[in-house]
């Protein structure tokens, strides 16, 4: 087991290591760095301007050099011009003496945000933390009415009940969330339909969420996910119910109730585990795209923002948190799957 | 002129799209009478579910190509705007319409006073071209992959896993706003992917008749030279685009270009995909390749490709079609994610993402020229998933 947990976790590094890599290689391809010097410097810099700002700024060294600065194992660079040092790690208070050599993501320094003008890691503490809001609300109402609606549609595979409720599952997997949170806004929220229930942005939500202003988005994120999770669910139950301990239960005179309840739902719900935790990926769309509907202003909503206008430092850290996300929770569902199955715990 | 009434509307909406129904019915009625021998495709027929799915995809088939071939079923031209249509509720009559001209806006104008129905079916055309197209090359690039990487296994194996792993941990969105900027377009990064990736179509062809006819060398030589040929040509008046750094084809050997935006949406979609279709062959072929009937290929001496190619990947087909289906839903679910984000396609485009994009910041006062491209969007997608739904149910009957 330690050995298991000691590889995924170095195959997890250098994962994280390649994707930074990735994220930093395309957003420091060379007309992004234009865009940046133009949006730092001045928009209507020559072209000679815009290289020099570049080479003043410490973009013109080799891209491994430079990722390595952004790491924190390679010294950051300084720029001594007529006497006035400049460096990568010189700022604020420090002077050339005084500033440390290295400053990079191993140092805790994420460097700064060019659009938000404040720390990134301020913005991803606050941002994630908004968006964490949103998926425990999202993870209250999603997993448990997936589960009932597999469990439902599975302990009775064919019937009517399983139809409808499959068909239900289906159609929730195929409305993606701009779909249905456009049509719950026009039904639930617009001054045409008239219903007025619910409100059609969420940005209040952010100090204070309400039942009013925090459900539709809530909603539509779960919508989406919620019909793969039942319709595993529904596969596994189904499976299950066919076992032959089932059959010896129900010989034996053990009510339908109870061997469902008893027999069934625990083994029947180990398959569902792992999908609800190789969902996070998909929830992590869901949210962009709801956050942005909705004028949410988590984490899905600083990375349009940041997306949109090359915010180099944001985007590498907003990319490093989410795929750190997706990957403990695959590790999660790893582990989880092997603790709840004794087939391959014992083995 | 009076305002149409939603009973006239739905009427006039039934009376438009006639050749789609005149079309459904034949299908229909075809179908249902040969389905005895017609196979798999027959037995969909025995299903509710899979005809219901079947019915809703062909709807939309059939409209975007009688939009894109023949112009018919739209009313008004979805790009031009019309004087005092701004944001009017469906049915609203047309000022000033001339002779000839259709009358009303059946489903209303838009913020810039288009036509909504004609945008409508006209994102349908866009759809119909990219996704199933985008899905088939995601195919192919998984499946040349996947198929060796579950055969062989070893290090070519881990390698390759890790990469997919690697494309599936990203957050899509963030892979498209990394991929489909203007600046990126520039750099030519899209380009140089499509490059690589319209060139799996062409090994996975040339592989799949190289293993069948390699033991008529006369044959295949001759099928060879053919195929490479007309791929190869097309290939390279694909991948060579004066408006890019990739253009080294003269201007009269180069037979099309793909306007603006389309390629780089079209790699993107295909480069997020093939990782799952590689994952989902690679996992069958480690399954199939311990069967009896890949033994005694390899006992009776068979080439490696021959037996994936020949052997193992006609066993996959059951799941792989049901997943295609399932797959051209999401293709079309991500085209859409791009155009709500305003990524790849220009912005007066009528797919059904930039629509949606379009219309949902007046959502609260008009809603409907976002709810339209929207409900077409979740018919589509809809279609699709109940068709691969009845397809795996009759699949698994024999």
């Amino acid at each position: 087991m330690i050995l298991f947990l000691l590889k995924r976790l170095g195959t997890m590094i250098l994962t994280a290591l390649c994707l930074s890599f990735i994220v930093f290689f395309l957003t420091n391809l060379e007309p992004n760095l234009r865009k940046v010097a133009k949006f730092e410097g001045n928009s209507r810099m020559e072209e000679s301007e815009v290289q020099n700002w570049l080479a003043n700024n410490g973009y013109k060294q080799p891209i491994l050099t430079r990722y390595g600065e952004w790491l924190g194992v390679v010294p950051g660079w300084t720029n001594d011009r007529a006497g006035v040092v400049t460096g990568r790690c010189i700022e604020g208070d420090l002077t050339a003496e005084t500033a440390p050599r290295f400053c990079g993501v191993l140092q805790g320094n994420w460097g700064d945000s060019m659009v938000f003008r404040d720390e990134v890691s301020t913005i991803v503490g606050v941002r994630l933390w908004m968006t964490g809001k949103l998926m425990l609300w999202v993870m209250l109402l999603m997993v448990p009415s997936a589960l009932i609606l597999g469990v439902l549609a599975g302990m009775r595979e064919g019937s009517k009940t399983d139809r409808s409720l499959s068909t239900l599952s289906i159609a929730t997997t195929a409305t993606p969330e701009y779909v249905s949170g456009v049509i719950l806004i026009a039904v639930f929220a617009s001054s045409a339909v008239g219903l007025k229930w619910f409100k059609g942005t969420a940005t209040a939500a952010m100090e204070d969420a309400t039942f009013e202003n925090f459900f539709l988005p809530v909603l539509t994120i779960s919508l989406y996910g919620m019909g793969y999770i039942a319709r595993m669910t529904r596969a596994s139950m189904a499976e299950v119910m066919t076992a032959q301990y089932i059959r010896t239960a129900r010989l034996k005179g053990v009510s339908f109730r109870n061997i469902v309840l008893k027999h069934a739902l625990r083994n029947a719900l180990i398959a569902p585990f792992t999908v609800i935790m190789l969902q996070f990926p998909w929830l992590l769309n869901g949210v962009v795209v709801v956050e942005t509907l909705f004028n949410y202003k988590g984490l899905g909503w600083a990375l349009v923002q940041a997306a949109g206008n090359n915010d180099i430092n944001l985007l590498l850290g907003i990319s490093v948190v989410s795929v750190l996300v997706v990957l403990v929770t695959q590790l999660i569902s790893d582990i989880g799957y092997v603790y709840l199955n004794p087939r391959i715990r014992i083995s | 002129m009076e305002p149409l009434s939603w009973g006239q509307i739905a009427l006039q909406l039934l009376i438009r799209f006639l050749p789609v129904w005149i079309a459904l019915i034949v299908t229909f009625a075809l179908s249902i009478t040969y389905k005895r021998r017609l196979g798999l495709y027959g037995k969909l027929f025995d299903n509710t579910i899979g005809m219901v799915g079947f019915g809703l995809v062909m709807f939309w088939v059939y409209t975007a190509l009688m939009v894109g071939l023949f112009d018919w079923i739209v009313t008004h031209d979805p790009l031009s705007t019309a004087s005092g249509m701004k944001n009017k509720v469906p049915g609203t009559p047309l000022r000033g319409a001339e002779e000839g001209e259709f009358a009303w806006y059946l489903l209303g104008g838009d913020t810039l006073a288009r036509d909504v129905f004609s945008r409508m079916v006209e994102g349908a055309w866009v759809v119909i071209r990219i996704a199933p197209l985008a899905t088939l090359f995601a195919f192919m690039v998984g499946i040349t992959l996947g198929l060796p990487a579950g055969y062989f296994g070893g290090r070519l194996d881990s390698a390759l896993s890790f990469a997919a792993n690697l494309i599936l941990a990203f957050p899509v969105i963030l892979l498209f706003y990394l991929l489909v900027t203007p600046e990126m377009v520039e750099t030519g990064i899209p380009s140089y992917m499509g490059v690589v990736l319209f060139l799996f179509p062409i090994i996975f062809l040339t592989v799949l008749v190289n293993a069948r006819y390699r033991t008529q060398p006369a044959r295949r030589n001759v099928m060879l030279a053919v195929l490479l040929f007309v791929l190869g040509w097309a290939y390279l008046s694909v991948v060579s685009d004066p408006q890019t750094p990739v253009a080294f084809l003269p201007r009269d050997l180069d037979l099309f270009d793909i306007p603006g935006g389309i390629l780089v949406v079209f790699v993107s979609v295909v480069f997020v995909n093939a990782p799952t279709v590689f994952r989902i062959v690679r996992g069958l072929t480690l399954d199939i390749k311990t069967r009896d009937y890949v033994a005694a290929a390899q006992t009776r001496g068979e080439g490696p490709w021959y037996i994936m190619l020949w052997e193992i990947l006609p066993n996959t087909r059951g799941p792989l079609i049901v997943d295609f289906c399932l797959r051209i839903g999401y293709t079309t679910i991500l085209l859409g994610t791009l155009g709500f984000f305003g990524l790849g396609l220009p912005p007066e485009s009528p797919d059904w993402g930039t629509t949606i994009n379009q219309g949902r910041k007046l959502l609260s006062i008009y809603p409907h020229p976002a709810i339209v491209p929207a409900l077409a969007l979740l018919s589509l997608v809809l279609g699709l998933n109940l068709l691969a739904d009845g397809l795996r149910e009759e699949s698994l009957k024999d």
